[in-house]
Parts: structure tokens; C-alpha cells; sequence
């Protein structure tokens, strides 16, 4: 190592960053050359007695006071708040004319033309994403199995398999009562090899959804299950779909979906043990 | 026009993005219906946070150099942190929270055209007229604050934040690295000219003298 590299390293060797080895290469540089030894003690003694001797700025107790008050009332309007409005309202207390005047001319047109063309785009998106579904149409119950797989996937992946976690039907049932505009059957299949593992909210077809959460060995089942329309269809259907099993049927109050990657078997008989207890004895 | 489409499609419409986002609100909102969970937020987030109240402020305070446009940032940034909170399972809360006092900072610095961002800047009358100041010289004065903390107000941003992360908060390249959104390995080298330029302040402030 030479004198320039050893400068170069210098600080990086007084702050303990470098690697072992350089380390040492660098320790064997000060021993041997008297020029950098001696700039690297003074530059060390400079550097600890600058740094110990900044000033250290407190925080005020008032601040401490004055930031716990806003976030409690931040947890009151939080629906309403944006960090842009606080930013502005924080930011715009000093020196108000100078400021404003800051924030007011060429942001305010820059923001103009950022809506229109947000605007713009928002009506683009409207027609394709209306003209688009039609084209499609006969992909629906592909398009909501893709939906359902994702929500299967996501309650797996986001550690969020469960809202309420409890293999006792008795509770769930009626947590998740409370939660819905309707009452889905939860029936407890342990004693089938099913056992249930909870409940979850969802969201899917435009509307919050029961997920139940059976358990098959090592894999999971999601029964999405939400009231029966007019319209739909009450046959049962199977769908493999990205190796995902999914199964629907329906009865005259719901509509079912299990996803799940157990086989195609086990989930027809999970089909039948649910409907058997489900059904009025 | 569009709206007449839209009315006539409404029944039909299952496009995957406007529902990927309304999933996206109900799991919010799901936090939200649990009655004490914004308070229980808050007392976990001042837990982990509040500690590190000092190094926020101190941090802002040398950015800014101002009192009160330190205390505004910094209220500013914890409300931030605050609503980003969820986001952060990290151990390392303090390094999170000045990343958000220095954005912050920066955010305020900018809309004040403060033009200090980069180190170019008149070198000339601050270099001149102190090459007789020895080593031994500067630190005789080194434990005088009110020359540092001046010489060092005249230090452009990036190397007040530097030097204040090292020096006063004792944090590591890579802590740095993070905080300050550049290489790992750029931060020896800024570390290095940040104490070079405050030597070189320094003693042109004691040749002055």
C-alpha cells in the first residue's frame, strides 16, 4: 500500500469501517511510513475532539408534547387528513408571505395540469375498463376464479389467514355475523379430517365475503361463501386453474367457493362432508 | 357520453384493477373497525419512537439550522412515520426515523431555495488565508463549540447530516449509507472531505481571529 491509498482509506480506518484486511494493511502502512503515521494521529485527535465538541441539540420538552397532541389528534380525524395539507400547514407558519407566495404560483399550475391529466386518464380508463370486461365475457368465471386464487394465495402469503383463529365453530360463526350483512354456515369437519382453522373477511365479486379456513394435513382450504343471487348459478363447477383447485356450488341461501391445493378428491369430499352438515337434518 | 356507457355496462363491469384496489381499502378499513386499535397503534409507535426524539431534532436542527423550522420538521416527520408506521417491522427505529427527519428536511430546504444541497460552493473565501494555521493550532481551539458549531453551520447539507450521523449519533457507514440514500461506499469518502471542509472552516476562522 502506498501513502495515497493509505490517506484514502484513512477515515474509513479510524472509524473501524474497514474490512480485516485492509485493516491491516493499513496498520502496517503507519508502522513503516513516519510521514502518514503522524498525519493519521492528528488527524485522529482533530476529529474525536471536533466531534465530541458539536453541540448536541435537545429536543425541547415542548416538542415532545406538542408532537403526542398531534398524533392524538391525528388518531381522531385520521379518515379526513392528508400528509399534504399537514406538510403545507406545518411548513407555511414561518415566514407566511415569503411561503406562500413559494407555494402558491407555479405548483398551483403545475397542479392544474396534473389533474387534467390525471382526468384525462381517469376517462380513458373508465371506457376501456367498461368496454373491455364486455369483450370478455364469456371469461367471467375465469376472471372470478383468478380473483379467488388470489385471495387464496394473499391469506397464505401475508400472514393473514385468519381475522379470528379458532377451530370452535361457536365462535366463529358469530364473529363473523357480526361483521356481515348475513350469517354464513360454519360447520366444524375435524372429526372428517377437515378441521377448522378460523375465519377471515374478503372481498370478491364487488363484495365483502365469509372465507372460512379449513385445514387438510399440511394445506389449507379457503371456503369463500356469500349469499345466493337470482341469478346464480347453482350448478357445481370444478376449475383447475395455475394448480389451484377450485370447486363451486350453491344452495338456496349461498353460493360456495373452495380453493385450495389439495387435490381435486379431497376437495369433493370436503364439498360433501359441508354440505351434509350444513344441510337440515 | 362516458357516462352513458358506464351506466349501461355497470352491471357488468369485473375488471381485475378497480377490485384489486377496493381490497386493497377494506383491509384498511378492517383496521380501522376495531375500535382500540388506533390507540394501541399509537402507544406502540411512541414506545418505539419517541426515544429517538433527540437524534430527530438534533438531526433537524443542524439540517435546517433553524429552532423553529427544526420543531416543525420534526413534528412534521413523526406524523409521517406515524402513518407509515405499519410498514416498518425493522429493529432499527432510529435509522427509520431520521430517514424520514432528513426527507423531511430536505422537503423544507428545497421549497426554501436553500441552495447548499451540494458541496459546490465559494471555495475561495473560505480556503484563503489559512494555510499558516498548524494541526496543533486548530485543536487548541477544538473544544471551543461556538467556533465549531459556526464553522459547521457553513458546511453544505449533505456534510452537516454526515458529520452529525457519525459524530452525534455514532451510527455506522451502513446505518449512514441508508439514512442518507447513498452507497455504502460513498460514505467514507463523504465522511472524509465533510472533515477536511470543517478543518479548513475552522482554521479559517482562527486565522481570522
Amino acid at each position: 500500500m502506498n501513502c495515497e491509498e493509505a490517506i484514502k482509506l484513512m477515515d474509513g480506518y479510524l472509524d473501524g469501517e474497514l474490512d480485516p484486511i485492509t485493516s491491516q494493511t493499513i496498520e502496517q502502512h503507519l508502522r513503516d511510513c513516519r510521514n502518514c503515521e503522524q498525519a493519521y494521529d492528528t488527524h485522529r485527535a482533530l476529529v474525536r475532539a471536533i466531534g465530541s465538541a458539536v453541540p448536541y441539540y435537545k429536543a425541547p420538552a415542548e416538542l415532545r408534547e406538542r408532537i403526542q397532541s398531534s398524533l392524538r389528534e391525528e388518531i381522531v380525524e385520521r379518515p379526513t387528513r392528508n400528509v399534504v395539507r399537514d406538510v403545507r400547514q406545518v411548513f407555511r407558519r414561518n415566514q407566511p408571505e415569503l411561503r406562500t407566495s413559494l407555494w402558491g404560483t407555479p405548483w398551483n399550475w403545475l397542479g392544474l395540469a396534473g389533474l387534467g391529466l390525471a382526468a384525462a386518464i381517469i376517462f380513458a380508463a373508465i371506457i376501456t375498463l367498461n368496454l373491455v370486461p364486455r369483450l370478455q365475457r364469456p371469461g367471467a368465471d375465469q376472471f372470478l376464479a383468478t380473483q379467488l386464487i388470489a385471495s387464496h394465495v394473499r391469506s397464505l402469503m401475508a400472514n393473514h389467514l385468519t381475522d379470528v383463529a379458532s377451530s370452535d365453530q361457536h365462535t366463529v360463526k358469530p364473529w363473523l355475523d357480526a361483521k356481515l350483512d348475513f350469517a354464513p354456515p360454519v360447520v366444524d369437519l375435524s372429526s372428517e379430517g377437515f378441521p377448522l382453522v378460523g375465519g377471515r373477511l374478503d372481498y370478491l365479486d364487488n363484495r365483502p365475503v365469509a372465507a372460512l379456513i379449513y385445514q387438510r394435513r399440511k394445506h389449507f382450504i379457503n371456503l369463500f361463501v356469500w349469499p345466493a343471487t337470482s341469478d346464480s348459478a347453482k350448478t357445481t363447477k370444478a376449475i383447475t386453474h395455475q394448480g389451484y383447485q377450485l370447486l363451486h356450488w350453491a344452495d338456496p341461501d349461498f353460493n360456495y367457493w373452495a380453493v385450495s391445493d389439495v387435490n381435486a378428491n379431497d376437495l369433493q369430499t370436503f364439498k360433501h362432508l359441508f354440505e351434509e352438515q350444513v344441510a337440515p337434518h | 357520453m362516458a357516462l352513458q356507457l358506464k351506466a349501461e355496462h355497470a352491471s357488468e363491469t369485473e375488471d381485475l384493477e378497480s377490485t384489486a384496489k377496493i381490497v386493497k381499502f377494506v383491509v384498511v378499513k378492517k383496521r380501522k373497525g376495531e375500535d382500540h386499535a388506533p390507540r394501541e397503534d399509537l402507544l406502540s409507535f411512541e414506545a418505539v419512537m419517541l426515544p429517538h426524539l433527540d437524534a430527530a431534532h438534533n438531526l433537524a436542527r443542524w439540517l435546517l439550522r433553524n429552532e423553529q423550522d427544526a420543531q416543525d420538521v420534526v413534528q412534521e416527520a413523526y406524523l409521517r412515520a406515524f402513518k407509515a408506521f405499519a410498514g416498518f417491522h425493522g429493529s432499527n427505529g432510529r435509522a427509520w426515523l431520521l430517514t424520514i427527519v432528513r426527507n423531511t428536511s430536505y422537503t423544507l430546504l428545497k421549497k426554501n431555495r436553500v441552495v447548499d444541497l451540494t458541496t459546490t460552493f465559494d471555495e475561495e473565501i473560505h480556503t484563503a488565508g489559512h494555510e499558516s494555521v498548524s494541526p496543533a493550532t486548530i485543536l487548541e481551539h477544538s473544544e471551543n463549540a461556538e467556533l465549531i458549531r459556526e464553522a459547521m453551520d457553513e458546511l453544505p447539507a449533505e456534510f452537516r447530516e454526515i458529520l452529525a450521523l457519525r459524530h452525534q449519533e455514532g451510527l455506522s457507514y451502513k446505518e449512514i449509507a441508508d439514512i442518507a440514500q447513498i452507497p455504502p461506499g460513498t460514505v467514507m469518502s463523504r465522511l472524509a472531505r465533510a472533515r477536511a471542509k470543517l478543518k479548513e472552516y475552522l482554521a479559517a476562522r482562527i486565522g481570522k481571529e
